[in-house]
């Protein structure tokens, strides 16, 4: 279990009405744009459960557009955020999903396009209180929640790759809090989550590049 | 320094002679690894952010997104305006306060979550009204914050604060016994005293289930948000008078998820029982969604 602060009970600061719809949602959102690194020309949002059943009263669709667009959970222009991502020219998306009954009641898959192209899907999950987790990647099962600084490898599953960014990491003098390797399948791709309590020096990710089998990096800081 | 239960965190009241604020602000520090300043001006943005709630909607009533509440706190301080209130100075405030963050939270105003949304007006509420009636400073109000903290976390911890897990018992349950317990110590109570208030909110509302109309944050919540606050500043004043609790708080955080475990699905968030349930509760979720 992560460690509760303070300002989880007293917090978050947030835009109505609910913690795990409206800000839930926005911190979500906000967390699959900074994974994803690009300038969002499209988004697709499938929304699960009680968040399929219930967005529109929740604001849960304004939060996501706003999250998508950077918004923190207090910021005020949530309110305003499909005028907003109209100006910007962004497109967006919602659909329902009541059939899927498997996952979490408040879970939400984001697909991003990027003004260059690229496609990047994240599932996120509002697990109450305005706190969030990352399940999937790409369609890989992951975890993680950004509340610690987190670097995600994307690499080809072969020897030696978690050595490596080990490695790198010890250079650096990062401190490591958790490490967890998730993949599709056997020898395919494969993704490396750390975590660490620290800011994860930015020099660690040129280090890491250098693998051949490394496809491509992600770094969230605190 | 951390604790885990109610009773390891008198042990340190008790150890290092410091109220709960202090242990609470403390164990902030070393786990976020910040200063006292930098915790005190956190605390102090959402308390900025709390005055700003409990006068938004007094000042610009505006109807919720589902339509289903606005404009009550503006008529309930207006009935004590015109000298026909029946509560009492604080009462009476800190009921106006607590209705009208609700609104301003159904509206999607800026809110502090304490601990949730949908219980947001209990401490703030509570806490505001005897700043405006006692004139006490913002640095009081932050330290009575942080005694709120305190049992938020334990009850985050240990019990619940989610109305789909425990009911409305956890989510204004969990807000009356924060702002009982700052209560009591805002008002110069000993720490076994701002937990024995804390202890009997939660006792006298063990039970209360989570019956959103349409599943909104919208009504009953706001009322239920009035009822925190009373319910709150009754135990304060009985602990404040010596009367001791006999069950302890962490017997008594046991005891909320244990019923909440036994509450109905029906009966927590999902908008199938309770008000929600009722033929008018049916009607307006119609209302709302066709």
């Amino acid at each position: 279990m992560s460690l509760i602060s303070l300002f989880d009970v007293i917090g978050p600061n947030m835009v109505g009405p609910s913690s795990s719809h409206t800000a839930g949602a926005a911190s979500v959102a906000r967390m699959a744009q900074r994974l994803f690194q690009k300038e969002i020309v499209k988004v697709v949002f499938t929304l699960y459960g009680s968040f399929a059943k219930t967005y529109r009263g929740h604001g849960t669709d304004r939060a996501l557009v706003g999250g998508i667009m950077g918004f923190d959970t207090d910021d005020l222009r949530i309110r305003d955020s499909f005028r907003i991502a109209q100006e910007k020219g962004l497109s967006y998306t919602f659909i329902k999903n009541t059939s899927d009954d498997e996952v979490h009641p408040n879970t939400v898959d984001i697909e991003m396009t990027g003004s260059d192209g690229t496609v990047m899907s994240v599932r996120g999950v509002s697990i109450g209180g305005g706190k969030i987790k990352i399940v999937q990647l790409n369609g890989v099962a992951v975890e993680f929640t950004g509340e610690y600084s987190t670097l995600i490898v994307i690499q080809n599953d072969k020897p030696g790759v978690v050595a490596h960014i080990t490695m790198c990491l010890s250079e650096v003098n990062a401190n490591i809090a958790f490490m967890r390797l998730f993949r599709e399948e056997k020898g395919a791709r494969a993704y490396t989550i750390v975590e660490s309590d620290e800011k994860i020096p930015e020099a660690v990710l040129t280090h890491i590049r250098k693998n051949p089998n490394v496809e491509d990096l992600m770094l969230i800081q605190i | 320094m951390d604790f885990n239960s109610a009773k390891s965190l008198l042990a340190l009241c008790q150890e290092m002679n410091l109220p709960i604020s202090s242990v609470m602000c403390q164990r902030e520090q070393f786990l976020k690894e910040i200063s006292k300043e930098e915790c005190d001006q956190k605390m102090q943005k959402a308390l900025d952010i709390m005055k700003n709630s409990v006068h938004e909607s007094l000042d610009h009533p505006v109807k919720s997104v589902g339509g289903l509440i606005g404009g009550e706190a503006e008529k309930i301080q207006a009935h004590r305006h015109a000298g026909k209130a029946i509560c009492g100075d604080v009462l009476h405030r800190a009921i106006v306060h607590s209705m009208a963050v609700l609104e301003l939270n159904a509206s999607m105003g800026l809110i502090v979550a304490a601990p949730t949304a949908g219980s947001a007006g209990v401490v703030p509420g509570l806490l505001l009204a005897l700043a405006e009636t006692y004139d006490f400073s913002d640095e009081k109000i932050i330290e009575s914050l942080y005694t709120a903290g305190a049992v938020g976390y334990l009850l985050m911890r240990n019990a619940s604060v989610a109305g789909a897990q425990a009911g409305c018992q956890a989510e204004v349950g969990s807000a009356s016994a924060m702002a009982a317990a700052a209560a009591v110590e805002l008002m110069g109570g000993k720490p076994e005293q701002c937990m024995d208030a804390a202890t009997t909110a939660l006792s006298n509302l063990l039970g209360l289930v989570c019956d959103p109309i349409a599943g909104l944050v919208e009504s009953p919540c706001q009322s239920r948000n009035a009822l925190g606050v009373a319910n709150a500043l009754t135990c304060a004043e009985i602990a404040l008078s010596g009367v001791k609790q006999m069950i302890p708080f962490d017997e008594m955080a046991d005891a909320m998820l244990r019923v909440g475990k036994r509450i109905p699905f029906e009966l927590r968030e999902t908008a199938l029982g309770g008000c929600a349930a009722t033929p008018t509760g049916c009607q307006k979720q119609c209302e709302i969604f066709n």
